[in-house]
């Protein structure tokens, strides 16, 4: 997989819940996509702007537009200036969009029980991955978390992508009331899960992997740390691990990550 | 374009790659072919393998980058076996960017690398603004420079030229570029990160735009007191503009840092703005004809970097 920085348009930017969906085109970006591969989008003008590290995103699908070829589906929770930035953008806006990056999630070569756990927009990769899933044969159940009903990404679509969709919502707005982390255990053991794919906040996926390790699961983690070129540059993402060869390491979030073995990461010392 | 020159290094072109920017390089020729850029300078690779510091590591700032990774690096062993073959394979002219803890340790790693093949010049990284916090060998005062860049030159085989990467300290970076030059430096990398702090107080460097008229500052200084010196400027360079600035200011070259982390093609995009550009290149010729630097020990023209290096 090559990635490429391209200068890319805005198709469609809409408000969703208490997120934005955007629609990009980036020439070559699309067509190399993987579930759990992501973007980095440059924003202010390029060359100009004081905000010199891109933001990284979650592609979540990978839809052909009439005329434009293959489109990045995006989804976007404004937290402080670039994703305000972004937000702001008019449809036609020209976006620096370098991807895909990142190794994508590991599929199993067997057609075996799969839950998916992600947290608020951070599941994004999921909904491609459960299509990817299904077309080998594997029974697959998803784990959906948010703080509350407006930051819940697609549930109405996840009861079409999954044999069983689990909600879970701090407030209780929709789902159980609760953390991801009180739900996992069970839905695993009612899945009979042989591998669990999460995607969210650190304490979640330290305690999902946990979680999966305690069940005899095999678990797969894609690590959001903040990344000041997401390219593999800069040597400004650490994540602690333990190689293969049983030796502690560490690697860089976003070439040798996003997605881990759970069971390689040193949770505990995987710092914000 | 015959590339700008540097004794002992033949640049095939005034864009260099800045030292903890290119990844192991592997990342960065996705991007941009690296035979095609004037040198690639690696991260700093130290005697023995680091983890590099805690996060967060780099933060942004308007117009820059606070940085301090602690220079994580496979250490001297792991890039000979794994990082500078593919380098030298890719056809990078491959510039080893190198740190230590002491003078003795500075010895022996340029000892052991000397012996490689396809390397094209050392940069000796004495512009690490965290290197105490780091425990790295901290290079305040002149005398220090004297005692490190004498202890490599003697260890380094002849045909390797070395550069000085130096503190971007606009009062004092003169005295520095001369201290370099007289203890046999070929040429100055001046522009490097301002020291600075992480908002939780870890010493730092400040690079990016936000750096750029403090290194061009410091160019000029040296520029004017030593004219025969070749000077390789850096510091929040990202367009073809900035660097005809510092071309034009005298350096000999341009190191591209900061602007690669969000502009992974901003090199190969400078290389092809360059190349069709007459001021840039009549920049890169040095005002007046070089003396020999390093008087003692004739300086080996090596143009092929895949190819051994005399000893
Ligand atoms: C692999 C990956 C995928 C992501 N996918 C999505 C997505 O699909 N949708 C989405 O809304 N967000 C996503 N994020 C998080 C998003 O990139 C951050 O919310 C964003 O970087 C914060 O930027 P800001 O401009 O809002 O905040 P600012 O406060 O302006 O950010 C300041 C700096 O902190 C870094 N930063 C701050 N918070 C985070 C964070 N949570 N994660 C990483 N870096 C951070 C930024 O990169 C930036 O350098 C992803 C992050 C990663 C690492
Ligand atoms: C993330 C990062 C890591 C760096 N690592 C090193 C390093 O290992 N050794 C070194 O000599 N300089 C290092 N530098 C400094 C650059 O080589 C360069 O001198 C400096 O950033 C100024 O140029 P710029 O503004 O174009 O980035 C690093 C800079 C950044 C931003
Ligand atoms: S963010 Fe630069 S190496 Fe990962």
């Amino acid at each position: 997989m090559s990635p490429v920085h391209a200068t890319g348009e805005l198709l469609a930017s809409r408000k969703v819940g208490a997120y934005h969906h955007l629609s990009v085109v980036a020439r070559g970006v699309a067509e190399e996509f993987r579930p759990g591969t992501f973007v980095a989008v440059t924003v202010g003008t390029p060359g100009t702007s004081a905000t010199l590290a891109p933001r990284p995103l979650w592609i979540h699908r990978v839809r052909p537009v009439g005329g434009h070829g293959l489109a990045l589906q995006l989804v976007l929770e404004v937290r402080g200036a670039g994703t305000r930035w972004l937000a702001e953008q008019p449809v036609g806006a020209r976006l620096a969009v370098t991807g895909p990056l990142g190794r994508p999630f590991a599929l199993p070569k067997e057609p075996v029980a799969c839950v998916l756990v992600g947290e608020g927009y951070s599941a994004a990769p999921l909904f491609p991955l459960a299509e990817r899933l299904r077309e080998r044969g594997c029974p697959v159940t998803l784990l959906l978390g948010a703080p509350d009903e407006s930051r819940l990404l697609s549930a109405l679509e996840a009861r079409r992508s999954a044999r069983a969709v689990t909600v879970v919502t701090r407030d209780g707005s929709v789902g159980q009331r609760g953390e991801i982390a009180d739900a996992v255990t069970e839905v695993l053991r009612r899945a009979e899960a042989a591998v669990v794919y999460a995607a969210g906040p650190e304490p979640m996926l330290h305690a999902v992997a946990a979680a999966a390790e305690a069940h005899g699961a095999w678990s797969q983690c894609a690590v959001e740390q903040p990344l000041a070129c997401a390219t593999g540059l800069c040597h400004g993402c650490p994540v602690p691990v333990v190689g293969e060869d049983g030796v502690a390491r560490t690697v860089r979030a976003c070439v040798d990550g996003p997605v881990f073995r759970g069971d390689r990461v040193r949770w505990t010392e995987l710092v914000r | 374009m015959s590339g700008p020159q540097i004794p002992g290094l033949a640049l095939r072109n005034p864009v260099i790659i800045a030292a903890g920017c290119g990844g192991t390089g592997r990342e960065l020729a996705a991007y941009s072919p690296l035979d095609a850029l004037g040198a690639f300078t690696t991260r700093t690779i130290t005697l023995n393998p680091r983890p590099g510091g805690p996060a967060p590591r780099v933060v942004e700032t308007p117009s820059g980058l606070v940085h301090s990774t602690g220079c994580p690096n496979p250490g001297l062993e792991g890039f000979l076996a794994t990082e500078l073959p593919p380098l030298v394979q890719a056809g990078a002219r491959v510039v080893v960017s190198v740190a230590a803890a002491s003078v003795q340790e500075y010895a022996e790693l340029v000892r052991r690398l000397g012996r490689a093949p396809g390397i094209a010049a050392v940069e000796v990284n004495l512009s690490a603004p965290d290197a105490a916090a780091h425990g790295l060998f901290d290079v305040r005062e002149p005398f220090h420079m004297t005692s490190v860049l004498t202890a490599v030159l003697r260890e380094l085989p002849a045909g390797i030229p070395v550069l000085a990467k130096l503190r971007p300290d606009v009062l004092r970076v003169v005295e520095a570029a001369r201290t370099a030059v007289e203890s046999g430096a070929v040429a100055v990398v001046v522009g490097g990160p301002q020291p600075a702090a992480l908002p939780d107080g870890r010493a730092a460097g400040l690079s990016g735009p936000a750096v750029r008229p403090l290194a061009l500052r410091c160019v000029t200084e040296v520029r004017a007191a030593l004219p025969s010196l070749p000077v390789i400027g850096a510091g929040g360079i990202g367009t073809a503009a900035d660097a005809r600035d510092f071309l034009r200011a005298g350096a000999t070259a341009v190191q591209v840092g900061t602007a690669l982390l969000h502009d992974p093609t901003a090199a190969a995009r400078l290389v092809a703005e360059l190349a069709s550009d007459d001021a840039a290149l009549a920049g890169t010729a040095p005002a007046e004809p070089s003396p020999p630097v390093r008087p003692s020990r004739p300086v080996q023209i090596n143009t092929d970097p895949s190819q051994e290096q005399p000893r």
